[in-house]
């Protein structure tokens, strides 16, 4: 009770924060809170969220444009950067650092304290005992005891008192601090998220085919200066074969600095680009605005006996099958060409989702055939005649949609991912051992008391132990 | 033979060892329970097969390696998975301590699951992967989650079973929590089962089926007496399991199951759940998240439900070191993460909308 009165307000201030209490009682505030956060969309335009309240509580429009009202005032409407949110943030990296230090002298002195040996009526108390007495003297008991303990992994030692010897050994003390690597791993974690808040961004770029870019653009227009150019080659869609799934989506980009090519890498969904600590992601597409006819048509044509030459074109463009007396004249261009129950053409999507052309094919002023060509079907291409011409790409009307990310902070998110899962390995599959081994000699026989305890996973241990014990009466056995 | 075949064998072959498994509970005859275990085993790894082979389909339609055509990309697909993790970790229980008794539980669980994923019309198609599930943490980070629901699905039954056999008084706290938990577990389930036979023809997909019908046979039907008389069944389906809960202690009692074993059982599969699902599903999934969108975290309704899924176990763990936390308290924290669990794993897919849309199609 004295001791009580002596506490400060420091103290008292400590004790709380020191305490698994104010951890259970973050655990449930950040959960709780959390919980209304997936509910109202975050950074959602209002309507949505008045529609989503409408119908999970069947309220009117009017109550619930009332509610979304005190929610937003609250912050719940971008409740993640909420100064309570962080709040509750810092005080749980607070409750963390100072519950580990509260903790840590007395369990630091654990792990450096070394095992000794102990009387054996300490050993009758322990949690997993196990008593063997072995007929006849036994000279070398000693040296089978040490070596079953050397297979178990424990590099035992040796004390002698009376009549009786000792073996003691111990392992995997250093797991005690399991907990606390895990709780740093999770500071870690905290500092390298600050770290991107404070000094990284995130941005996006829509960079139409053939273009290049010095800048990426935050949320409200705000240009970013790279440090460099950045190009995009070309962008396409690959799908699955006679399919409409998308396969991936692509973009073959080009990075420059002081007019120097300096990167190239074709980036799909989940395979970025990194140069000097900034990211391109694939993240969407689309046509450039007012580009119709501004594009490239480029097609490759395969004569019958094996030339083939690339060209680029534009619609009314007549051109020449290289090595025959073929030309082909492009009469139209469709984006996302498709064909009625009668069979003809129309086009169903202003997006580039099946480009094709139609081509009409003279030979010597006659007309000898025309048709579509798809982009997506390269068999439409093969003409009658065992010519063939390809549609490879309409280029130039497209542009990719990247996010652009510079996180310095990631480098020790990952750090404290990897100090996690140590943390977590050893907190939950280690566990520290020891385990006392004494030998007396009474009336001509041998008695051997073995008593052993672990902090965690104790059955598993005892299991060992009790292997061990057969061990060592097989290996008396066959000692005879 | 086709992987569909061996699906509907292991679902035969569950049906039956929960048969042998209810047997052996009422006559307690050896030769039944080995029979049980048997055709469980035989059902696993009937159901391995099936899974290795739609992994084979997968793959071949693809068109990708081994790694990335794993079939855990759909509700359907997961379903399974799921119920394979089931099975495993009660067999391994079965083993390792002795006890045949939970057999009577996991395998109708499992038996139903695979019959409702048949009935129910779930797309069994095998679809190409769309490109933002093109990666090679798709495996390691779905296989993990699921390896860890399946863990917490053990802890969740187990902490239920402490809390009934150590309850006695009906005016206790934990005995209120289990009557009134387990009450609204299967009023929820009954009544999603009146939405499914009322609606069934109305429907085109499941998503559609859960977004649109939930309750609207019963709590939120259109009639205002139907809606009532639903709550009104409901309380007193509630009320009886409250009333006659004595039962249910009974039955678990006659099982030879220590409250021990069971809160050991509730801590080792949340201890062994808790680190896997937190490398699996939490860092794995920031890693793939930071990859493909260029965030490692975004507070998306899936990403934040797993994080209160990871605070309750985290509670659960802590508050087994508080005094006077041990035994009921921390058994009632288990049974409400499991709740966080199945919302994380299917309430987020079919009621919220995210990034991580892909498991309801």
């Amino acid at each position: 009770m004295t001791e009580e009165k002596k506490k400060t307000i420091f103290d008292r201030i400590w004790d709380v924060f020191a305490s698994v209490k104010l951890a259970i009682v973050i655990f449930s505030l950040i959960a709780a809170t959390s919980v209304v956060g997936t509910i109202i969309e975050q950074q959602a335009d209002p309507e949505k969220n008045i529609k989503v309240l409408v119908k999970m509580f069947g309220i009117g429009h009017g109550a619930a444009h009332s509610i979304l009202g005190v929610l937003d005032s609250l912050g719940f409407t971008d409740m993640y950067h909420a100064w309570w949110f962080l709040a509750f943030l810092l005080t749980f990296a607070a409750n963390l650092i100072i519950c580990s230090l509260d903790r840590l002298p007395r369990v630091w002195k654990l792990v450096q304290e070394k095992i000794r040996p102990i009387p054996a009526s300490y050993v009758e108390k322990m949690s997993i005992k196990h008593s063997i007495t072995l007929q006849g003297k036994e000279p070398r008991l000693k040296d089978t005891a040490a070596a079953a303990l050397k297979s178990a992994g424990f590099k035992p030692a040796e004390a002698t008192e009376g009549q009786s010897v000792q073996l003691y050994a111990e392992k995997g003390n250093f797991t005690r601090l399991g907990v606390y690597i895990t709780h740093l791993s999770i500071l870690v974690i905290l500092a390298g998220a600050i770290i991107g808040i404070f000094f990284g961004y995130n941005a996006f770029l829509n960079l139409p085919e053939g273009e290049t870019s010095s800048v990426s653009y935050k949320d409200r227009g705000t240009e970013v200066p790279l440090g460099f150019d950045i190009r995009c080659d070309n962008f396409e869609v690959e799908y699955y074969p006679n399919t409409e799934m998308p396969k991936a989506y692509k973009s073959w980009l080009t990075v420059l600095k002081n007019g120097q090519e300096v990167m190239k890498k074709a980036i799909v969904v989940n395979d970025p680009l990194t140069y000097q600590g900034i990211t391109f992601y694939q993240s969407s597409f689309g046509m450039v605005p007012n580009s119709a006819g501004r594009g490239v048509l480029i097609l490759k044509t395969h004569s019958k006996d094996g030339r083939s030459e690339q060209l680029n074109l534009k619609v009314g463009d007549t051109f020449i099958v290289s090595g025959t007396a073929l030309t082909g004249t492009i009469r139209d261009f469709s984006p996302a060409l498709s064909f009625d129950q009668a069979g003809r053409a129309f086009t169903y999507a202003e997006e580039m989702s099946n480009p094709a052309i139609f081509i009409d094919f003279d030979e010597n002023g006659a007309r000898k055939f025309s048709g579509w060509i798809l982009k997506r079907f390269p068999n439409t291409g093969a003409l009658p005649d065992g010519n063939k011409v390809e549609f490879l790409d309409y280029w130039g009307v497209q542009y990719t949609g990247m996010q652009v990310r510079k996180d310095p902070g990631v480098f020790l998110v990952y750090l404290g991912c990897i100090i996690m899962s140590i943390g977590l390995y050893m907190t939950f599959f280690m566990s520290h051992r020891r385990v006392w081994l004494t030998m007396t000699e009474e009336k001509g026989n041998m008695n051997v008391l073995i008593g052993a305890s672990a902090n965690r996973n104790r059955v598993s241990f005892e299991r060992k132990i009790e292997k061990l014990a057969s061990a060592m009466s097989a290996g008396h056995k066959g000692g005879k | 033979m086709s992987s569909s075949f061996f699906f509907g064998l292991a679902t035969i072959a569950y049906i039956f060892a929960m048969i042998l498994y209810i047997s052996y509970l009422a006559f307690r005859k050896n030769a039944v329970g080995m029979a049980a275990t048997a055709v469980t085993i035989a059902g696993f790894v009937s159901q391995t097969l099936a899974i290795l082979l739609r992994w084979a389909e997968f793959k071949e339609i693809g068109g990708m390696g081994w790694l990335r055509a794993v079939p855990l990309t759909n509700l359907y697909e997961s379903l399974i998975f799921f119920v394979w993790c089931l099975i495993i970790a009660y067999l391994i229980i079965e083993f390792k301590y002795r006890n045949r008794s939970f057999g009577a539980f996991i395998t109708p669980v499992a038996a139903l699951a695979l019959a409702f994923i048949d009935i129910s019309g779930m797309s069994k198609n095998i679809q190409p992967l769309v490109p933002a599930l093109q990666s090679n943490w798709l495996l390691a980070h779905v296989m993990m989650s699921f390896i860890a629901y399946a863990l917490f699905a053990v802890s969740f039954s187990t902490g239920l079973m402490y809390l009934i056999v150590r309850s006695d008084e009906r005016t206790e706290g934990s005995y209120i929590f289990w009557t009134v938990t387990l009450g609204i577990f299967i009023v929820t389930l009954a009544a999603m089962g009146i939405d499914y036979l009322t609606f069934k023809m109305a429907v085109k997909s499941q998503e559609e089926f859960i977004k649109g019908y939930l309750f609207r046979a019963t709590f939120r039907n259109a009639s205002t007496v139907i809606s009532l008389v639903s709550v009104a069944v409901s309380a007193l389906f509630i009320f009886l399991v409250w009333r006659y809960g004595g039962v249910m202690k009974k039955i678990i009692t006659s099982f030879n199951i220590s409250a021990e074993t069971l809160d050991e059982l509730t801590y080792k599969s949340i201890a062994i759940g808790f680190p896997i699902f937190t490398l699996g599903g939490l860092i794995f999934g920031a890693i793939w998240a930071d990859q493909a969108w260029g965030k490692y975290w975004t507070w998306d309704p899936k990403e934040t439900w797993s994080l209160i899924t990871w605070f309750f176990y985290a509670f659960y763990l802590h508050s087994r070191l508080m005094r006077g936390w041990k035994g009921r308290k921390v058994a009632a924290v288990a049974v409400l993460g499991f709740v966080a669990v199945i919302f994380t794993y299917l309430g987020v897919n079919l009621l919220l909308s995210g990034l991580h849309s892909y498991g309801s199609q």
